[in-house]
């Protein structure tokens, strides 16, 4: 195989991987989506609170430090050594929960019946307040996150790709991060998992219900603000996952929270409802992002990855609104 | 005798027509092999049990569905492929099954808006609004006073139509329609959900629209004794096809018509 | 007692159909203009100018432009940062390629290149809806600011990649670059602003704004009685993005100075302006000044408060800010989903009333 192939294939490669963690985050905005028709932004700002508290519990950060400096004139930063990474994964996953119900108690119960824009609007103003919150309570710098998952290149691939190169020809292999294969893998279990949860769990049941018809779901008994409180919880967990592996990948700043915005495209393809939408919305993106840029940002001055998964969605939607996987809308009066 | 002959006197010639109209969904007929017309001056009812695609068949008209088959003939010429309101502007004006009003606009902007297909003035002029755009909104405000006059629901000028009870809204939504002062109106369920009272004010509006300015009108009604007496001749629809097609007392004789709505006993 | 509408008699459609049918407002607002005019361009200093006055008017006119297409015609927009660029680079282009142009016909030029932006990136809302449409619209935001930053044409091939304003004038009195006087760009904004919000009020009380208000209520039933769908949304992307690109056009012109696509219109613009005319009132013109003057000052105020009044370091008070404008916002929807208008609007129905409430 000529160089050139073989360069190919490593930007797709690198693409489908990018897509993953695009996935990763949408599959948040599907889960609430569906079982509440509330489009969240706030999902990105949720994986980044999530980073940050994970951080903050594992280096022992004294919360609302800066704060508390402020007002009272003390120095305080840290109340330790910090914990074990695993018991600081369960932590931040109860100030997920506690999270999700603290939205349902304060936010959503007041939002009931509003029109789907106006929600989405008050998730704009909850990305704002969380990250706000977020920043307050753990400081605002740049962290890194270590929980202990591998990362740098594969020397392994670039042995074995080094091979497949034409005789004689430069090549010295393709690069893949391990880290990027580890976030895959995961991806790929809590997809599985969360299927599994929603097929054969009651919960699971109880939540799919109340996608399909919210009012039938309440005659039946569910209890429609304990489902919430359920689906922002997952949604939670599944912004924690996001945050770890895109912390772990650069760092945990502030960037972290306008993934949201690279998943909304995703979503457009995927369609909002649809979990498998999401994970071939994302590859799509991821993969059509990176080869455009290889193949003609250059010419262009670069940089194209911006805005290419947007007017790529733009396009996409101008022949088929209803989004890959979505039913055909029907429109009637 | 003579209220008939005075009504036969009144009828002109063929206004709309529709011929072969098949209209489905994906796999599902929604209509099949429809033909039908209304003539002008008239009352035409279009019943049939739901489901029957009497909905759709306004629809078709105002040109929101687009039929696979069939034609559509409106003043004698065949109407091409249109966009509903292109159609609008051709003089049908219609109201809805489930209340389709304007909600955050007021009665008055409301039954503005209908007249939206009559007013001119170009972009340029609303800007500036003092001078051509200010002298077309008051003629046409003058024009909406006398239907809100008409239906004597002028207490509630200003109020935003989302505040009103369902039966006003109804009112208000024939408004928007009149104003339009369309030659052919389309009703669809005027009088569903109202108490008996309301339903009358409503027969009274709806013959009095006929009578005065001698538009054309179109009903889709459930309520049987109303399309009775109301109308001119009726149409019925069951499963997407026509079952009958004659004056009030030829349809209701119809053995076709009594089993679609009685049910057939298959003993 | 003292505000009421009881004896204000109208005896002609016109009269009722003006835009302050009770008296007691009418006087209120000339009253309002008059100081606006006549009071505060002599008493105007360098820090009123700067983080107050100007600021509110650029973003008062960008909070018309978006409740124009948000508001009345119901069409989300996440792209307004982007045309706010575009007003802005064709202002700089506009003011190099004619050094002698009246910056009144600049801003006014600026904002109908704009337009015609707008309607290009407003085609694709006559298929999709809603957020479907939002997203569409952030297509706009990032590949404008990436085509400013991508080629050098727009920015004239300067070194640093910046644009800034060089001198212009209006009747000789200098209304962009370092020296000119405060009152002077103060007056220069606020004409546009009250001829403009004014040409809005026609706008949106006439025909097209009632074809906007009926797409935005229930656009099926809108287009059967016939509102033509393509020219509603079409003309409200148009002239929405007319006032957002003279917003974009003052912005840089007057109040920065200086730009760079990335920092000054970035995506945080906005969703600024949404916030301002969320917070103020979808489907107001008063709520569009009312929503700028509070996302203007609250900063401005909190960051006096915190920074100046207990010490508190900047970015502390950064982050408390964006805090209490993500609680702010989400208090609004729930509380009140109309905004500071309806607020407005209530307590003059209160005032009416008082002192006897029955």
């Amino acid at each position: 195989m000529s160089p050139d192939f073989l360069n190919l294939i490593e930007v797709i490669l690198n693409g489908l991987m990018a897509g993953i963690m695009y996935a990763l985050v949408a599959l948040g905005f599907v889960l609430i989506f569906k079982a509440s028709g509330i489009f969240n932004y706030a999902q990105g700002v949720m994986a980044l609170f999530a980073a940050l508290t994970l951080v903050g519990f594992q280096t022992g950060q004294v919360p609302f430090a800066h704060l508390i400096n402020a007002i009272f004139g003390t120095n305080v930063h840290h109340w330790g050594d910090g914990m074990n990474t695993f018991l600081a994964i369960l932590l931040t996953m109860g100030v997920m929960i506690l999270f999700a119900w603290l939205v349902e108690r304060f936010v959503l119960k007041h939002l009931v019946n509003q029109e789907p824009i106006i929600l989405f609007m008050a998730t704009i103003g909850l990305a704002f307040f969380m990250e706000g919150f977020g920043d307050l309570m753990w400081g605002a710098d740049i962290k890194n996150m270590d929980v202990g998952l591998p990362s740098g290149g594969s020397f392994w691939w670039e042995d074995v790709t080094k091979t497949w190169a034409a005789e004689g020809a430069e090549y010295y292999g393709m690069y893949i991060d391990v880290l990027d294969v580890w976030a895959a893998g995961i991806a790929i279990l809590l997809v599985i998992a969360l299927t599994l949860f929603s097929q054969y769990t009651k919960t699971g049941r109880a939540l799919r219900a109340v996608a399909d018809d919210h009012q039938a779901a309440l005659t039946v008994g569910i209890s429609l603000r304990s489902i919430w409180v359920v689906v922002w919880s997952i949604a939670g967990f599944v912004a924690l996952v996001a945050g770890i592996m895109w912390g772990s990948k650069s760092g945990v700043q502030f960037s972290l929270s306008l993934i949201a915005l690279k998943a909304l495209p995703v979503l457009i393809l995927g369609g909002f409802t649809s979990i498998p939408g999401a994970i071939i919305g994302g590859l799509i993106i991821g993969v059509g992002e990176k080869l455009f840029e290889y193949t003609i940002g250059g010419m262009i001055g670069g940089a194209t990855e911006n805005w290419f998964a947007y007017v790529l969605a733009l396009f996409f939607l101008m022949f088929r609104p209803q989004g890959l996987f979505g039913e055909r809308i029907i429109e009637r009066v | 005798m003579s209220a008939s002959a005075d009504r036969a006197a009144k009828i002109g010639d063929t206004m709309l027509e529709v011929k072969d109209i098949t209209l489905s969904f994906g796999g599902v007929k929604a209509l099949t092999d429809i033909s039908f017309d209304i003539k002008e001056g008239e009352i035409r009812a279009i019943i049939g049990p739901n489901g029957a695609g009497k909905s759709s068949m306004l629809n078709v008209i105002s040109g929101f569905y687009h039929p696979q088959q069939g034609e559509v003939w409106f003043n004698g010429k065949k109407r091409g492929p249109m966009k509903p309101y292109q159609v609008a502007r051709q003089g049908i004006a219609r109201t809805f099954q489930n209340i389709a009003l304007f909600k955050g606009m007021s009665t008055l902007d409301n039954l503005m808006t209908g007249r939206m297909t009559q007013m001119k003035t170009n972009l340029f002029w609303q800007a500036i609004w003092k001078g051509p755009a200010e002298k077309e909104e008051l003629e046409h405000r003058e024009r909406v006073e006398h239907i809100i006059d008409f239906l004597g629901i002028q207490a509630i000028r200003k109020t935003p139509v989302g505040r009103l009870p369902y039966g006003m809204q109804k009112r208000v939504e024939l408004g928007r329609a009149l104003a339009a002062e369309a030659k052919l109106l389309l009703l669809d369920e005027p009088m569903a959900g109202m108490n008996l009272e309301e339903k009358e004010d409503m027969c009274r509006f709806v013959l009095d629209v006929n009578d005065e300015f001698g538009t054309t009108i179109a009903l889709i009604e459930h309520d049987m004794g109303v399309v009775m007496d109301l109308s001119d001749r009726v149409v019925v629809l069951d499963y997407g096809q026509k079952l009958a097609d004659g004056t009030p007392d030829e349809v209701r004789s119809n053995q076709a018509v009594i089993d679609a709505y009685l049910g057939v006993s298959h003993d | 007692m003292f505000y009421r509408e009881a004896g204000d008699f109208k005896t002609s459609y016109a009269s009722d159909q003006q835009t302050f049918p009770i008296k007691l407002d009418r006087y209120f607002v000339w009253g309002v203009l008059a100081i606006a005019f006549l009071v505060i361009p002599f008493v105007i200093n360098d820090y009123w100018e700067k983080s107050v006055l100007v600021p509110f008017l650029v973003w008062a006119m960008a909070a018309l432009g978006l409740n124009i297409l948000t508001g009345y015609c119901g069409q989300v927009s996440l792209g307004t940062g982007g045309f706010m660029a575009v007003g802005a680079y064709a202002c700089y282009k506009l003011m190099v390629a004619f050094p002698e142009m009246n910056m009144f016909l600049v801003v006014i030029l600026a904002g109908l290149i704009t337009a015609m932006v707008g309607i290009a990136f407003g085609l694709p809302s006559l298929r999709i809806k809603g957020f479907y449409l939002a997203v569409a619209t952030l297509a706009a935001q990032f590949f404008l600011v990436w085509l400013f930053n991508k080629v050098p044409w727009f920015y004239n091939y300067s070194a640093s990649g910046q644009i800034s304003a060089p001198e212009r004038t209006v009747f000789d009195i200098a209304v962009t670059g370092p020296n000119a006087p405060p009152w002077a760009t103060y007056l220069f904004c606020l004409i546009l602003v009250v001829v403009f919000a004014y040409v809005a009020r026609n706008l949106t009380r006439g025909r097209t704004g009632r074809s906007w208000m009926a797409i935005r209520d229930m656009d099926i039933a809108a287009e059967i009685i016939g509102v033509p769908p393509l020219q509603a949304k079409l003309s409200a992307f148009a002239i929405s993005s007319f006032y957002i690109g003279m917003s974009g056009a003052m912005f840089f012109a007057i109040y920065l100075g200086s730009a760079e696509p990335t920092e000054a219109f970035g995506i945080d613009k906005s969703f600024l302006v949404l916030f301002m005319v969320i917070v103020g009132g979808l489907g107001s013109i008063l709520g569009s000044f009312l929503g700028a003057a509070f996302m203007i000052l609250i900063p401005v105020l909190l960051k006096n408060i915190m920074v100046g009044v207990l010490g508190w370091p900047a970015d502390l008070a950064a982050h408390i800010e964006f805090l209490l404008i993500g609680a702010l916002i989400m208090i609004f929807l729930i509380a009140e989903p109309h905004g500071l208008a309806q607020l407005w609007r209530v307590t003059k129905e209160k005032l009416r009333l008082w002192p006897f409430p029955h």
